[in-house]
């Protein structure tokens, strides 16, 4: 039977030291119960209830203020207490030596240690706290930069039109450049065609040229008989005999 | 109706209108947890009180759970 409570007592333990970030995951605020809240969840209140001594709610001393005043609650404790004793419904024996012991020892660590172990607690919650906040905050910074890539690439798209018309001067200089080349070709292909049937022309006349000289050539070869040779250098001597003899005169 | 809003006269009948189905008392149980839970437990600052209180109740219990043994321990026999 006292297994439950244990366990109970154990889930609720890890709360004041540990925060929001508990074992054991509970949903025991109402979440979207009613109508469809899209809104965030409210944030977790900041202190919990009032608990005077550790042990009894506030609400307790309040409810007795108006009747009793303040020391109202207290007389009623000391009343009972020592209804009590007197009774022995309480009984004092060795458990009670002990009890008191454990006690003592533990209001003194709690005075003492108390607020070290809560500040410490609440170290790790805003260390908890600030890592979710900081991956939030880098979330946003990021969308924020693609936000502005995104307007960035819409500006560019305005540019589209000078950018085409510069693809189509290219390529109009492309195709004008082919064009002209294949012209060149052509007028080469062309002149190299006229130019070897100049050139046959040529060659035909001069292997005319040339096979007429030689015949002429070999025809009058042929026909200086030896008489007209014997003739012709007779001829020439007197000539040349001729010639010296005025050179001599005129020198 | 809420049982502080009850007039003493009006107990049994208040009473005679609660659910003690199974059902209905786990939800009283789990309402009782719930509201204990949200007040001391689950909040930013917890305190010792939110644990201690429960940790009282139970010695108390298990004490009441006890009694039949511990009357022997008595140091007088007559009050």
């Amino acid at each position: 039977l006292a297994a439950p409570l244990v366990w109970r007592a154990a889930r609720l333990g890890c709360r004041p030291l540990l925060g929001t970030g508990c074992l054991v995951l509970h949903t025991t605020r109402p979440l979207h119960t009613t109508q469809q809240c899209l809104a965030p969840l409210p944030p977790l209140p900041e202190k919990g209830g009032e608990v005077r001594h550790g042990l009894i709610p506030e609400e307790f001393f309040q409810f007795l203020y108006p009747k009793t005043g303040v020391t109202g609650p207290y007389m009623l404790g000391t009343g009972l207490l020592l209804y009590l004793l007197s009774k022995e419904i309480y009984v004092i024996n060795h458990e009670t030596v002990a009890a008191a012991c454990i006690l003592s020892v533990i209001i003194y660590g709690v005075k003492k240690y108390g607020s070290d172990v809560a500040a410490f607690a609440d170290k790790l919650n805003e260390e908890k706290v600030a890592k979710a906040l900081a991956v939030k905050n880098e979330a946003i910074k990021n969308l924020e930069t693609a936000i502005e890539q995104e307007k960035k690439e819409q500006w560019r798209v305005e540019g589209r039109s000078y950018l085409f018309d510069a693809k189509r001067n290219n390529i109009a200089m492309l195709l004008e450049t082919n064009y002209r080349e294949r012209l060149l070709t052509v007028y080469n292909e062309v002149k190299k065609r006229l130019d070897y049937q100049v050139a046959l022309q040529n060659l035909k006349r001069q292997k005319e040229q040339d096979h007429m000289i030689q015949w002429v050539e070999k025809n009058v070869v042929q026909s200086i008989t030896p008489q007209q040779q014997k003739d012709s250098i007779a001829k020439c001597i007197l000539d040349l005999r001729a010639l010296s003899k005025s050179a001599q005169a005129a020198a | 109706m809420k049982l502080m809003d009850v007039k003493l006269g009006q107990l049994p009948t208040w009473l005679a209108m609660r659910d003690f189905t199974p059902g209905g008392i786990l939800g009283a149980l789990r309402r009782g947890y719930d509201r204990y839970y949200n007040k001391y437990i689950n909040v930013k600052k917890g305190g010792l009180g939110g644990l201690s209180m429960v940790l009282a109740g139970y010695v108390v219990v298990s004490y009441i759970w006890s009694y039949s043994h511990l009357k022997h321990d008595r140091h007088r026999k007559y009050h």
